[in-house]
């Protein structure tokens, strides 16, 4: 088990390189495609659905209420990025259990990527749901004086996303092989059944943290409509009383 | 005593002192959370997703302060650059 699993090089020619963080996240890509393919080949409606149909239905169902619950607007909008993040982390945290493939994740350079698809998506969402000018004002809000804290804070945050999630497979892993080398037969099954429930609860994390950071940078402009709209009701209330 | 063996011993002793550290606020914090938590969930059952979504989130962002203790433990271990430097000497 290497610490850097960049280092494990499979084919080299001159500076390209195709290490296992790469390998390992092409071969996750490529089950993610093939199963959504496998399935969606033959859909059907109405009670006698197939199993994969089913399964994946219900996954669609549980995030999009996942993201009701957490930015309480259209869900539909944010489905094809969080749930495509969720799906590829869940699937490379969980493959690492698997002999002869190292989790993706496991890498900085995956984790990483990963964090700076959310830092470019939250202006990209913030932008399209308040405009330019609107979502810029957020950085200035309460007062011009927080501007170097919220960038700061938009920096380290990103930085954070991707440490955490390579933090915790990477020890896992790390793990799993000290373990092994002290008592090989009984306690890495047990390590690595730990294992899974942290990558499962990693990548639930990772999502959830993304919908967060995107729904506080298009939330403010909600929150201000809803007020004006309960202010005029109250208006109206107000008058008809009167 | 001679630079190798200084560099190594303080990137050992301090690796332990900073996950021996680094662990223990983390641990009192979540602890804390999760008795909330349960507390939370036994007036309330009806709130329980909600809560246990919340709690796991906060969880998480509280355990990353331990994980990047550890990711500097490892690094003071296993990618120690004053060591590379001094080997490479």
């Amino acid at each position: 088990m290497e610490f850097n699993i960049d280092d494990i090089i499979y084919w080299q020619e001159g500076f390209l390189k195709v290490n296992a963080t790469l390998l390992n996240s092409w071969v996750v890509m490529l089950f993610l495609i093939f199963l959504s393919w496998l399935i969606t080949r033959k859909l059907t409606s109405g009670l006698n659905i197939r199993r994969g149909q089913a399964f994946i239905e219900s996954f669609v169902v549980f995030v999009l209420d996942q993201i009701r619950e957490e930015t309480h607007e259209d869900a539909d909008k944010y489905l094809p990025f969080i749930g495509t993040l969720f799906l590829f982390i869940v699937v490379s945290n969980v493959i690492g259990v698997i002999p002869g493939f190292d989790s993706p994740t496991a890498s900085l350079s995956t984790a990483t990527a990963l964090a700076i698809c959310v830092f470019i998506a939250v202006p990209v969402f913030g932008i399209s749901n308040r405009g330019f000018a609107g979502y810029m004002k957020h950085y200035v809000q309460p007062t011009p004086f927080m501007l170097p804290f919220n960038i700061i804070g938009e920096l380290s945050r990103t930085l954070a996303l991707a440490i955490r999630l390579f933090g915790n497979i990477m020890s896992g892993s790390l793990i799993i092989a000290i373990v092994l080398s002290l008592s090989p037969l009984f306690f890495p099954v047990v390590m690595q059944a730990f294992g899974l429930l942290i990558g499962v609860i990693q990548a639930y994390v990772f999502a959830i943290l993304a919908l967060v950071y995107i729904a506080s940078a298009t939330r403010i402009q909600n929150l201000k409509e809803l007020e004006n709209e309960e202010s005029g009701k109250k208006g109206n209330e107000n008058k008809s009383t009167e | 005593m001679d630079t190798i063996s200084i560099i190594g011993m303080v990137s050992i002793i301090m690796a332990g002192l900073t996950i021996a550290v680094g662990s223990i606020a983390p641990a009192l914090g979540e602890g804390r959370a999760l008795s909330q938590a349960l507390t939370a969930i036994a007036q309330q059952p009806d709130e329980t997703p909600s809560i246990t979504r919340t709690l796991f989130v906060g969880l998480a962002m509280v355990e990353s302060t331990a994980i990047y203790c550890f990711v500097v433990a490892l690094i003071l271990i296993f990618a120690n650059p004053f060591w590379d430097y001094v080997i490479g000497l």
